[in-house]
């Protein structure tokens, strides 16, 4: 604040909302669309679909983060403070995405090898344990 | 801002210090990244919570990546008060509306209250405080459709999505009948009959099992854990929010802002979560209902 007049903040609080909910209901025709309800037999590719509606959320987030919430006005360092450490979830979103990518191409071979049983008693330890001591063959 | 006027006289003799030591700015009077305390540290709780959530949706796309069925959203949510059904995201959507519509009485609430006029904070107060409780209302409906009609709960999901195309060889009696064909991917609902799940059989006309007949499976269990606990962690942030801004709105009402010299900042602060709970919103809404 501080650099607009209490009439012009007004309206621009005006202007971002309408912003806003035409962005919404942009994203719900787009997604409705995509997936043939507007269109008959009309269909977009999920990475297309998912791929344009991050984009407008993320044109939301920044909207109602820099103007609702005025970070457009804080100074610098409390932008830097605040935002920089949203990076972590990028590596995140890739990290955890690539594993449930993995999860789903190996489910088959995965759930083979959840079936198998090992036969305990064909294991025979090497050293430190004596005969007796049968604990290590039963954690295993 | 809200305490310029009355800040000023500090502001001013900040810009002008010409002594920037160390200790100079240790003694006191000068504001860091110039925010007052509560509002920073209503920054930093956000960020805190920012990641929580972040968790919980990001927990949720590696289990939908990992499946090889999940439930489609605009099947799954495609109910309207009034038995109404087959009206994909409507609903929703106007529940997006009205929490849309809540942030912006609460800017205008914010921006009474950087003049200091409590009587328009206190009208648009009110306002954000209806859009809130009307958002809660929507998701009360939401839950209950789930739970009493669709028999969703934590434990057991009846939505999920066919991995094969077939044949339907009996009808469930709503949308189904028998002789239906279907493709992959085309999203179905279990029904509850007596207390038991009416798993649908059906020939597989296509791939490499075609011919065999098979039965519907329940969807993917984790779907229901993650939409109770996600959208209900969200609810319950909307719902603490409410609280808040009664709480404050009385204080408002009272003329206890007009006494303090910080003036309405308390309005500032609860602006800030409230803005954020719509955020999340943004996000979850496009997880759980737009991909």
């Amino acid at each position: 604040m501080g650099h607009l007049t209490y009439e012009e903040s007004k309206s621009k609080a005006l202007k971002i909302i309408l912003i806003l909910a035409a962005i919404t209901l942009l994203e719900v025709i787009f997604a409705l669309a995509a997936k043939g309800y507007i269109i008959e037999g009309f269909h977009l590719p999920t990475w297309l679909v998912a791929g344009v509606m991050i984009i407008m959320s993320i044109v939301k987030a920044y909207l109602i983060v820099y103007e609702f919430m005025h970070m457009k006005y804080e100074v610098p360092g409390l932008v830097k403070s605040v935002l920089l450490p949203m990076l972590l979830l990028v590596w995140a979103v890739i990290a955890f995405f690539s594993e449930g990518n993995y999860w789903k191409n190996n489910r088959d071979t995965l759930n083979k090898k959840y079936e198998e049983k090992i036969d305990t008693k064909k294991i025979i330890p090497t050293g430190y344990l004596d005969d007796t001591d049968t604990s290590l063959m039963d954690r295993m | 801002m809200a305490n310029t006027a009355i800040h000023h006289d500090v502001d001013h003799h900040d810009d002008h210090h010409d002594d920037h030591s160390l200790e100079a700015k240790w003694g006191g009077g000068e504001r860091p990244w110039k925010a007052s305390y509560g509002k920073l540290m209503m920054w930093y709780f956000l960020v805190s919570d920012a990641f929580t959530f972040a968790g919980f949706l990001i927990a949720y796309g590696t289990l939908r990546v990992s499946m090889p069925a999940w439930p489609v959203p605009d099947f799954v949510f495609s109910s309207l008060p009034g038995d109404i059904h087959h009206k994909p995201l409507y609903f929703v959507t106007f529940m997006t509306f009205v929490l849309l519509f809540s942030s912006f009485t609460m800017v205008r609430a914010v921006q009474e209250g950087q003049r200091e006029n409590s009587k328009g904070v206190v009208f648009w107060m009110i306002l954000t405080i209806l859009g809130g409780i009307g958002f809660l209302a929507c998701q009360a409906w939401e839950w209950n459709t789930l739970i009493s009609k669709e028999h969703m709960s934590i434990y057991n999901n009846p939505f999920s999505a066919h991995t094969e195309a077939g044949v339907y060889l009996e009808g469930d009696g709503h949308d189904i009948k028998e002789g239906d064909t279907f493709e992959a991917g085309e999203p179905y609902l279990i029904h509850k009959h007596n207390g038991e799940w009416h798993n649908l059989k059906y020939k597989v006309t296509e791939g490499p099992d075609a011919g065999m007949i098979k039965e519907q499976s329940l969807g993917p269990k984790a779907f229901g854990a993650l939409f109770f606990f996600i959208t209900g962690f969200h609810g319950f942030h909307v719902f603490s929010g409410v609280i808040f801004l009664i709480i404050i709105c009385v204080n408002a009402a009272t003329g206890l802002y007009i006494e303090r010299k910080n003036g309405h900042e308390m309005v500032e602060k609860i602006g800030l979560y409230w803005h954020f709970v719509d955020l999340v919103w943004v996000f979850v809404f496009l997880v759980f209902y737009l991909i």
